[in-house]
């Protein structure tokens, strides 16, 4: 199978979801999404029979462009994270019901491709383009389906769409000028280039401003706390599950093999942008008193933890990183799930107004108990696995980087079960809970068995990332 | 040369049709001319050709711009019909004007000596004094139309004089013998002073800050279609006008002028960029929203004089992107404000709901503005970068990456009020033109983002 088919599925599915009429679109996307996860795992079986997995093509003469994917482990990895969560996401949202339902999951399938070709995309320019296509989408679930007042959903909106379009237009300055060096905008050659380390600078951080918005890392994460809230639960998984790894992996692909001098020699104050954010967030997530609110900000610590991670150019920091994001993005699409869960019976986010619903629910506290120790790197957990290499590698680079990174665990636990004994413990509410449906069993289930099985044997996930960043971190070496 | 003829024929031919009666028919035989004769334009793209003296040159320059100004003035007059149904008695009159600006726009980027420059400009000009004060009762109209034909009879007065010090200078008006003469080392200063007033005089007609007071005022008082027809068909064709003025003066090679010139074209859009974006945040109404939002475009247009020997592709494409989202917008705007006294924000409200085509259509056209992805605008940007980085003005493009950043504030307040505001009334019937137009362009716009090469190669 070829590369493009699975681009070329997921947009036509956007188009049959849309002509399918409100009715059925909900199943038609839920069928090209599971149509795409198939593909990947082909592209993942071809992989494995050592195919190289790409397809380049001249697209624009002048300037040199090419329409270029290619997928090696670590981007394979990511392609089966996005094609994963994508159907489990359609497939969570079936107890809701929306209005003008065709467009709305049209725009989820669409958000899918964009973010897909993100991944794949081999061109410094295509890259750009699905980086900011994946923005339209997700800026238009949030406006027209998200929650609240139109007003104050409409001021979120717009604030993360202008902070998260500055930061990529300053990363596709850094694209032009680097092209002035290369001649084209191939990563195989962007990825070779030597420029001094002034330049490495400059470049290092547009593309810095563009990533750390996205991700988001502190200071510049202003945006996210309010758009979760505001975004309907669809929406926030998409964003907290997917997309934010978008910007993970591009420091991954793109930064640091680009501009690795800035990235060592700065690379104190990056770990600490994201150690930062690993205490702000537990910090600010204590005093949360809306639940998704807390989780986004239990969010900001944990990628803040895997930005540190990546920042440590260590093979142990890649690999903890790259962990973390697929554990991080299970896990936090099933919290964001469990929210939704009870804003359908009780219709609040507000914690204080829940509370007594372990009485009524056997089943549902299991598996909010399950994820709430996930999100915690409880060992036998894929985020244990995650999260002890990233601080592992912190260690190397500095201890105390691993002791104030390490907090995220202590606090992390303090805020979750926190949260969990208000909203699940107490005495028995008054107001009837009815236990989960099959629909939102299965899609909780599924996610602890991911969670659990590779928490359990990360071996495949290893094997297939490692060779990638090893290629990497050669890249990122080459001025040694 | 041909296509000239023909445009003044079907302008001739517009206006008979008044005396024969054929007013029912006279938009689609005018659209099949306009095909006929782009076709006659495009079959000369390679076949270079001078005539009359020098008079009209045709070039690959010539041939791919009027093409461009062909296309917008068949969807300027497709919509036609529908905005004057209030006078029939008059459709043929506008479409003969129409045809006529067309005529002087062709022969503007065809000139071959500054006296058919000049004539270019004054056909040009004159149709859109008649156009801005075509709504006779209204009073906001006729104020257009007057301050139009003030300010834009003073910038051709200003044009005039900068052509008499170039004749004086090089005791030619032949575009060829002043290519030559202007690369010797011995120039008379009259020669760079007439240069910077005909600059002047262009940069009155593209309204570029500092010479852009006319532009809101015009731009809100005129009859909607003619604002269309300001911001996108006129603001293109002077640009290229300008442009293929200054490269045939060597404007860049000449040592005397060249660094003075680097330094006033930055001023120039980094100004237009700036003022532009930051009055449209302000704005309320839309055509005076995109008035300032075409000045800030103008802005971006300018900077390829920056790399004035080979940017004419990235111009051109630019150009072409710019007028064809304009055109979508309009084609929108015109819709929804038919048979409203005003074109305020409000009109738009809820039209996400009321009419989710004609929403897609200006979302589309507004993301194409701001430079998203996908669709021309983006290209149109990123080459244009890519140029001006290539020739070492890194500042002007991080000031043109702000203002990008910039312009999405008020572009998004449009599409915020389609899509978060409730709808004011009920839904009003669409004619079938206003969707044909806005979705044809909108296909152009995109297919030309996605195979960008196809006009960027045009011109080498």
């Amino acid at each position: 199978m070829d590369v493009t088919t699975l681009l070329i599925i997921l947009l036509v599915g956007a188009l049959a979801t849309y002509f399918s009429g409100d009715k059925w679109a909900p199943k038609v996307a839920l069928l090209f999404g599971l149509t795409a996860f198939a593909g990947s795992i082909c592209l993942l079986s071809q992989y494995n029979l050592g195919n190289d997995i790409n397809n380049i093509s001249l697209w624009i003469s002048k300037p040199r462009i090419y329409f270029a994917l290619h997928a090696d482990g670590l981007a394979l990895t990511m392609l089966l994270l996005t094609t994963a969560l994508t159907p489990i996401i359609i497939y969570s949202s079936f107890g809701n019901t929306y209005k003008n339902a065709k467009a709305f999951y049209a725009l989820i399938l669409f958000m899918t491709f964009a973010m897909t070709g993100t991944f794949l995309a081999a061109d410094g320019i295509l890259y750009y383009i699905f980086w900011e296509l994946s923005l339209i989408p997700i800026y238009f679930i949030a406006l027209i389906w998200g929650n609240g007042d139109a007003e104050e959903r409409k001021k979120a909106v717009v604030k993360f769409f202008i902070y998260t379009l500055a930061g990529s237009l300053f990363m596709l300055v850094a694209f032009v000028y680097l092209y002035q060096k290369t001649g084209n905008f191939l990563i195989s050659d962007l990825s070779h280039t030597n420029l001094s380390s002034t330049e490495q600078f400059w470049i290092f951080l547009a593309f810095f401003l563009a990533y750390a918005i996205k991700i988001p890392l502190i200071p510049f994460h202003t945006w996210q706390a309010e758009v979760y809230q505001k975004a309907p639960t669809v929406g926030t998984m998409l964003l907290s599950g997917i997309m934010l790894k978008m910007g993970l992996y591009s420091v991954i692909r793109w930064q640091l093999p680009i501009a690795p001098l800035a990235a060592k020699e700065f690379m104190n104050v990056f770990i600490g942008l994201g150690i930062a954010g690993v205490i702000y967030g537990s910090i600010v997530a204590l005093r949360q008193k809306d639940l998704k609110k807390l989780l986004a900000y239990s969010s900001l610590a944990h990628v803040g933890l895997i930005a540190a991670g990546a920042y440590t150019l260590t093979i142990d920091g890649l690999r903890g990183a790259v962990l973390q994001m697929i554990a991080h993005g299970f896990v936090v699409v099933g919290l964001f799930f469990v929210a939704e869960i009870i804003f359908r019976r009780y219709e609040t986010r507000a914690i204080a107004e829940m509370g007594g619903i372990r009485e009524q629910t056997p089943k549902f506290t299991s598996m909010f108990m399950i994820l709430v120790l996930a999100s915690v790197a409880l060992p036998s957990t894929f985020n244990f696995v995650g999260e002890f290499t990233v601080l592992y590698s912190l260690s190397q680079v500095n201890i105390w980087f691993a002791i104030l990174g390490g907090t995220t665990i202590i606090l992390g636990a303090y805020y979750m079960l926190k949260m969990f004994q208000y909203v699940m413990l107490g005495e028995t509410n008054t107001k009837v809970f009815a236990d989960v449906t099959f629909n939102e069993g299965l899609t909780l289930v599924i996610i602890i068995a991911v969670l659990f099985f590779f928490g359990m044997y990360p071996k495949p996930i290893i094997d297939l990332i490692t060779p990638s960043l090893e290629n990497i971190l050669t890249q990122v070496n080459r001025f040694n | 040369m041909n296509t000239l003829i023909a445009i003044t024929g079907l302008g001739v031919l517009c206006l008979l049709f008044e005396i024969l009666n054929f007013r029912k028919a006279i938009v689609p035989i005018t659209i099949i001319g306009l095909l006929a004769v782009l076709a006659l334009t495009v079959s000369e793209f390679n076949s270079p050709m001078s005539y009359y003296n020098n008079m009209i040159v045709v070039s690959k320059y010539s041939t791919s711009f009027s093409s461009l100004f062909i296309v917008l003035t068949i969807f300027l007059v497709a919509l036609s019909h529908d905005f004057y149904e209030d006078h029939p008695t008059k459709i043929s009159d506008f479409i003969a004007i129409k045809i006529f600006m067309l005529a002087g726009a062709v022969a503007m980027v065809s000139f071959g000596n500054l006296a058919m420059f000049f004539l270019g400009i004054e056909i040009l000009s004159i149709s859109l004094y008649v156009l801005a004060a075509s709504n006779r009762v209204n009073i906001k109209s006729n104020e257009a139309g007057m301050k139009y034909f003030l300010m834009g009879s003073f910038a051709s007065g200003i044009i005039l004089f900068g052509i008499c010090l170039i004749y004086g200078a090089m005791g030619s008006f032949d575009m060829a013998e002043i290519t030559d003469w202007s690369r010797s080392a011995e120039l008379p200063i009259w020669f760079p002073i007439g240069i910077a007033l005909v600059t002047i005089g262009m940069l009155f007609k593209i309204a570029a800050v500092p010479f852009h007071f006319w532009a809101p005022d015009v731009y809100e008082g005129s009859p909607a279609l003619t604002t269309a027809t300001m911001s996108t068909l006129v603001k293109v064709v002077a640009v290229a006008t300008l442009y293929k003025l200054l490269s045939a003066m060597n404007i860049d090679t000449n040592p005397y002028i060249s660094a003075a010139f680097i330094n006033v074209v930055i001023v120039i859009s980094i100004a237009s960029m700036t003022v532009g974006n930051i009055m449209a945040l302000k704005q309320n109404n839309v055509k005076r929203m995109l008035a300032f939002s075409g000045i800030s475009h103008a802005g971006f247009m300018l900077m390829t004089l920056l790399t004035i020997s080979n940017s004419a592709g990235s111009l051109l494409y630019y150009a072409s992107a710019y007028s064809l989202s304009g055109i979508a917008a309009f084609a929108v705007i015109l819709y929804v404000c038919k048979n409203k006294d005003n074109e305020d924000i409000e009109n738009f409200n809820g039209l996400g709901k009321n009419n989710p085509l004609m929403a897609v259509v200006l979302t589309a056209s507004l993301l194409s503005m701001a430079g998203i992805p996908i669709f021309a605008g983006f290209f149109a940007k990123m080459v244009l970068f890519n140029q001006v980085i290539e020739a070492g003005y890194l500042v002007i493009v991080i000031a043109a990456v702000i203002n990008s950043i910039i312009s999405v504030g008020y572009y998004f307040k449009l599409i915020l009020a389609m899509y978060n505001k409730e709808p004011n009334e009920a839904v009003a019937k669409t004619p079938f033109v206003f969707y044909a137009v806005a979705v044809v362009a909108i296909v152009l716009n995109i297919v030309l983002g996605l195979f960008p090469s196809a006009v960027l190669d045009l011109l080498g």
